[in-house]
């Protein structure tokens, strides 16, 4: 069954087109990559998808549910949550507050409970810190939860990101640039972890990511754009060879005397 | 000096952690406050006035910590509320026009009131931040105050409401200094378990994660028109009340009373005492309010001491006295009604499911 469903999806930024007619279908339960040269539109596409920034034409379908127009809030209700290219934690708060307030739109205490503490309030609350917990667990993070998250090494804070967009339970998690700044040890664990998702929690993946290992170890499915429009699509073996592709990362001249290997290492 | 104190804060907090030294260190607190407008000493009637001030003081703290401090959000204007609060209050309870409303009945719609300015106040600045939302919340103080003094058939102008009731409690009629010393004490007390309590709920972390990065929160699920706006209403709610218990005490009220300053040294003291922290309020508020006072001795120079000292302290110790601390959840829980069992006895199966 589709996950999500893009169709005709266009943003300006004044004379700028920023994502042009974009296309998009992604499974559930697969892995896909958005990957493109920069300033392609791959964070604008997200931008969009999350309702941070409002599509100019084009319908968004989530598991067959119109989500275009919907406040960002609202879309994470739905079950679409994300993480950022440049990590965006709760630098303040403690490491398991961080993933406690993710789990924010599940939860359904008021004002008034929050003061009386009422027996609904103090089970919330129990179960909060029990799902924090078993979340740092999951994601490798088990100790570290009363630190200050900006007190967190890079590689850790990262995964706190990852942790943290899994406490709202979503359906499709969108990752942006996960293995940037990373070293080949922790991508190797970044990778495993992502497929840990998918495969155990039943999540549907979307990452942009510039690491082709990455990229053409777990996708599925790989979207390719350029300028804000698809120039490819398909399988890592397919887009490896795509002429599109490699012109749009290395320039025509490099057309042809190309090798796959060179494409993959194009934005190492 | 900095250092020192950040070194005797790690010491202390050592001994903090063992709930009898907690509970006794409170419990002796609070008693000596109690006491204290029962010593006689010279003065004593002046200070028992100058620290019930401090109280009220350090209310109007406590509910702009929650906008400033918890939320993040910049409201220069925070004495609009208390005006707001003051003038229910006169306009319900003297002789002004003849209502004489009990004190009591009075409190709770003036709070409302106020929340409901706040809420108001609210809605046009929800985009905006920082900067911005700081001018916006300044001018909204000043136009209340321009209100009171230029409605003149409601509020009397500058001439101010006099007359004002004092508050039955159980037939006793609440007058003067050390009555309003306990009277504020209690408002204190109510407000400090109301606003930590918030502060450790869904919706005081929400409050928090909105001050952190407004996006990245409303992207985690939270609806920040309405965090905002329950912050603003929370926050404007207790100026409200303190605002009433000012009028009560005062029993006249001016539009003099409630001008700029009272907003800026509100702010001042959540500054000085450590943002988003409880108990930086009070120090902040004893620092702001009750030590100019005490510095009454160096008369010409008083002014200048104090503001020597707020430079000092911003140089030497920009966190402020107590700067706020976050709570420890994953290890242990320091939640002392929580009926939690220890992080030990977890495994034993013996958790409610």
């Amino acid at each position: 069954m589709t996950c999500l469903s893009i169709k005709g999806l266009t943003k300006y930024f004044g004379g700028l087109m920023a994502i042009n007619e974009l296309d998009l279908e992604v499974r559930e339960q697969s892995i896909s990559s958005i990957i493109g040269p920069n300033g392609a539109g791959k964070t604008t596409f997200f931008n969009v998808v999350t309702g941070f920034y409002r599509a100019d034409h084009g319908t968004i379908e989530f598991m067959g549910k119109d989500i275009g127009g919907m406040l960002p809030d609202r879309i994470t209700h739905a079950g679409i949550s994300r993480t950022y290219q440049n990590i965006r934690l709760f630098q303040n708060m403690t490491v398991i507050e961080n993933v406690m307030v993710g789990q924010h739109a599940r939860l359904k205490t008021n004002l008034l409970d929050a003061v009386l503490h009422t027996p609904r309030f103090k089970r919330e609350e129990r179960e909060v810190v029990e799902e924090g917990r078993r979340l740092l667990q999951f994601s490798g993070l088990a100790g570290m939860g009363d630190k200050l998250a900006r007190s967190l090494p890079y590689g850790a804070q990262r995964r706190l990101e990852i942790a943290r967009s899994l406490a709202s339970k979503p359906k499709l998690l969108l990752l942006d640039e996960p293995a940037a700044g990373m070293n080949p040890h922790e991508t190797n664990d970044l990778m495993a972890f992502i497929k840990r998702l998918r495969d155990e929690l039943g999540i549907t993946i979307l990452l942009i990511e510039h690491d082709m290992r990455v990229v053409m170890g777990i996708s599925e499915q790989i979207t390719v754009l350029d300028y804000g429009v698809k120039i490819a699509e398909g399988k890592p073996a397919d887009i490896q060879n795509n002429v599109r592709v490699i012109e749009a990362y290395l320039g025509r001249g490099a057309v042809n005397g190309t090798r796959t290997a060179e494409v993959t290492h194009a934005n190492a | 000096m900095a250092k020192l104190l950040t070194l005797f804060q790690e010491k202390t907090s050592r001994y903090l952690v063992n709930p009898w030294i907690r509970y006794g260190l409170i419990v002796l607190v609070l008693a000596a406050v109690a006491v204290f407008p029962q010593i006689k000493f010279a003065q004593s009637a002046y200070w028992v006035r100058v620290i019930g001030y401090t109280g009220l003081y350090i209310l109007l703290g406590l509910g702009l910590n929650v906008v400033v401090g918890f939320a993040g959000l910049l409201d220069l204007g925070y004495v609009a509320f208390y005006a707001i609060g003051a003038y229910t209050y006169a306009l319900l309870a003297s002789s002004f026009f003849g209502n004489h409303l009990s004190f009591w009945v009075v409190l709770p719609i003036a709070g409302l009131l106020a929340a409901m300015a706040g809420v108001l106040l609210g809605i046009p600045v929800l985009r905006m931040r920082g900067d911005y939302l700081a001018i916006v919340t300044l001018g909204f103080g000043e136009i209340i105050r321009i209100l009171v003094t230029n409605l003149r058939g409601l509020t009397n102008g500058s001439q101010g409401m006099v007359d004002i009731d004092s508050p039955m409690l159980f037939g006793l009629q609440l007058k003067g200094a050390t009555h309003f010393y306990y009277l504020v004490f209690v408002f204190v007390l109510v407000t400090i378990f109301v606003t930590t309590r918030l502060n450790h709920s869904r919706i005081g972390r929400a409050w928090v994660a909105l001050r952190e990065d407004e996006d990245v929160a409303q992207m985690m699920g939270i609806n920040t028109t309405l965090t905002k706006l329950m912050a603003f209403g929370t926050g404007a709610l207790i100026g409200g009340l303190g605002g009433a218990v000012f009028a009560a005490w005062q029993r006249s009220i001016y539009p003099d009373n409630f001008n700029l300053y009272v907003s800026i040294n509100v702010l001042s003291l959540i500054i000085i005492g450590g943002m988003g922290s409880i108990p930086g309020v009070i120090v902040g508020a004893f620092a702001l309010i009750a030590l100019p006072d005490l510095l009454r001795e160096f008369s010409d120079y008083r002014m200048l001491l104090y503001g020597l000292l707020l430079v000092v302290m911003m140089v030497a110790r920009p966190e402020g006295f107590i700067p706020s601390k976050r709570r420890q959840l994953e290890l242990r829980s320091s939640e002392p009604d929580e009926d939690e069992p220890p992080p030990g006895s977890a495994g034993d199966g013996e958790v409610a499911p």
